[in-house]
């Protein structure tokens, strides 16, 4: 039995400019210990899937509209709060992208961290104190007992993500779902991080769910890559095989436009057109406007994502009928 | 090189706080040539914003020289900065935060061309569709305001507002990082494509050595507000000549899965050293993986490292 197993999740957002189908029938499952790229460009519903798994977004605006996202026997999106509570934290936590504005400026590092083991562990403050500060030292952070006692604005960019990943990881979770949480660093702090949460989920054994827009971020990482384009899966395969044979055309389009793939010289390839507006109807495949494979029968008729070989699918009906 | 659009020499600048002097830029010597793509790396806090803050004089600067296109900036009366500013302009990173949301596209583009009296009123509503249309956004989008758009197009706003002017000149502080991979490409090529065709010279600053090897002619690496290596583009991200340069290209990942599990890295440990209390010797030597004694006792200088290249490290021909 998968550790997380969605279903059909819709989440919609009902404004006064109409209802955006953020996320529009996305289901995927992920085994103990796997690592899950979840990959698109701004809008892609990306991180509205993990809100939504998380029971963070704002209702309203955003509505559930349908689904299911079953973690451990406990449907995440119908549970009562309270036993929702009682996983989220424990044994889901969430790292965010911006660890500035995801602490507490006003409370010391070492009263955020040990808030999950008061809460959820019931453990004295002494003994959590103490938990928080080997935790410290696990994520790479010098001098932990003085770091303690510190405040964020004391911090780098870098070793403020240490320190969301200390508290994300401090009650040893099943599933750490990780929302772009390099995007926001330095290149050679990016890939400090990236080997932090490689070693650590190593450690822990624990399921990662990385969401990014970065595809060359995911390539050494991940077990499998999700890619999503308007609120639905477009193309789900081992890193291997999406980076090495993927079929669906914007995954590929999405691996010809990242510029450090390009040579010097020629223009860089950019995917033409733009992302389609939620607030329409889309019948059909949402890529068909800017797919150069695209025939009239892909706008008109839904593209469903279906298994084209062990671990591999895609929503493109075209190549799944053997033409493109 | 002669006649160059902007020189530095030795620019130093330091600021005075309460916890001490933090030599944010020091002693910072460069020639851009006309139509040159200059493109400045380096982490946060190595002094590479403050640097173009300081060649538009929107900082004091504390010693050194800044020339454009033969005037002096350093030192000239405020009269003189802000007519000089016609053929310098800059371009920010957050395109949310520099463009004033109570400002229509029309507002925020037709604004320097009043305050600068460059073309009769009347034909102000032309040059702004034809700003629009240079940078491949809509005119009948001219009446929107800034929230209507996506970061891509935001970004696009604020270049067709540093081109208002006609500038020779035009320093952009890391315009794409905040944007989607798939959309800094056509940012990138916006770029090129202007720099082609308005005879423009840039300088081009971002944290990725992956997105300024398209753009630039030469690449300059910033550390703790000096510069480390210059040299031409290719050279700089094939060859690269000090161990900072390697390091930060090796932290670039790649999107190859078999390469990106077996390559070797060069990871460097901790953040840069604080511009407060720089080490001793070179500024590199404690991150440096290959460190000697003799690199803790002098700050190395910028020394020949090749044909038209520099580097500061004293085991360039060791290493």
């Amino acid at each position: 039995m998968p550790l997380l197993d969605v279903t059909d999740l819709r989440v919609h957002f009902h404004t006064r400019s109409g209802v955006f189908r953020a996320v529009d029938g996305v289901s995927f499952s992920l085994e103990r210990g796997e690592t899950l790229g979840l990959v698109g460009e701004s809008g892609s519903g990306k991180s509205v899937s993990c809100y939504a798994l998380m029971g963070l977004l704002p209702t309203p605006p955003a509505r559930i509209e349908s689904g299911t996202a079953v973690f451990d026997g406990t449907d995440l999106l119908r549970a009562p709060a309270s036993a929702v509570r009682a996983l989220r934290g424990k044994r889901i936590a969430m790292i965010f992208q911006d660890p500035m504005t995801s602490l507490n400026p006003y409370l010391r590092i070492g009263e955020q961290i040990v808030e999950p083991l008061l809460i959820h562990e019931s453990l004295p403050r002494r003994a959590a104190l103490q938990r928080a500060e080997s935790m410290l030292a696990a994520v790479g952070i010098p001098d932990p007992a003085r770091r303690l006692r510190q405040y964020p604005h004391e911090f780098s960019g870098g070793m403020r993500q240490r320190v969301m990943i200390a508290m994300a990881l401090i009650t040893k979770p099943e599933l750490l779902i990780a929302d772009e949480p390099t995007t926001a660093l330095d290149v050679t702090v990016q890939a400090q991080i990236l080997d932090l949460i490689k070693s650590m989920q190593r450690e822990l054994g624990m399921a990662v769910i990385f969401v990014t827009h970065d595809l060359a971020v995911v390539s050494g990482l991940c077990d499998r890559v999700q890619v999503m384009y308007a609120g639905r899966i477009v193309e789900t395969a081992g890193t291997r095989t999406l980076f090495g044979a993927a079929r669906h055309p914007y995954t590929r389009e999405l691996q010809r436009s990242i510029p450090a793939l390009q040579s010097k010289g020629a223009a860089l390839y950019t995917i033409p057109g733009l992302p389609p507006d939620l607030s329409k109807p889309l019948p059909g495949c949402a890529f068909a406007p800017r797919c150069e494979f695209a025939t009239g029968a892909c706008t008109a008729t839904a593209a469903e994502l279906r298994p084209v070989a062990a671990h591999h699918a895609h929503a493109c009906t075209r190549a799944q009928r053997g033409e493109i | 090189m002669s006649d160059p659009i902007l020189e530095l020499r030795q620019v130093q600048t330091h600021f005075a706080t309460p916890a001490g002097l933090v030599r944010a830029v020091d002693g910072v010597s460069l020639t851009l040539a006309r139509g040159e793509v200059l493109g400045l790396v380096g982490e946060s806090g190595c002094g590479k914003s403050t640097l173009a803050r300081t060649i538009l004089q929107l900082v004091p600067t504390t010693g050194g020289s800044v020339v454009l296109a033969g005037r002096t900036l350093t030192g000239a009366p405020a009269g003189e900065i802000r007519a000089a500013r016609r053929d310098l302009q800059m371009v920010f990173q957050d395109p949310y935060a520099s463009l004033n949301p109570r400002m229509t596209v029309f507002d925020t583009l037709a604004e320097p061309l009043l305050v600068h009296a460059v073309c009769p009123r009347a034909e102000v509503p032309v040059r702004v569709a034809e700003l629009m249309q240079l940078v491949g956004l809509a005119p009948r989008f001219a009446r929107k305001y800034p929230h209507e758009f996506s970061g891509g197009q935001r970004q696009r706003i604020a270049i067709a507002r540093a081109l208002a002017l006609q500038p020779k000149l035009i320093v952009a502080d890391e315009p794409v990082s905040a944007l989607d991979v798939s959309i800094q490409a056509q940012i990138l090529n916006l770029l090129s494509d202007l720099v082609r065709r308005m005879d423009l010279s840039l300088i081009f600053i971002a944290h990725d050595l992956s997105v300024v090897k398209h753009i630039s002619d030469r690449i300059a690496v910033m550390y703790l507000g000096k510069i480390v290596e210059l040299g031409p583009a290719a050279d700089v991200i094939e060859r690269p000549a000090h161990p900072y340069t390697r390091a930060l290209i090796s932290a670039i990942p790649t999107p190859d899965p078999a390469r990106e599990r077996s390559r070797p890295r060069v990871i460097l440990a901790g953040d840069p050293p604080s511009p407060l209390d720089p080490p001793a010797g070179c500024p590199f030597h404690p991150r440096c993986a290959y460190v000697q004694e003799r690199c803790r006792a002098a700050v190395p200088a910028l020394a020949p490292a090749g044909p038209r290249r520099t580097a500061a490290c004293v085991r360039l021909g060791e290493i």
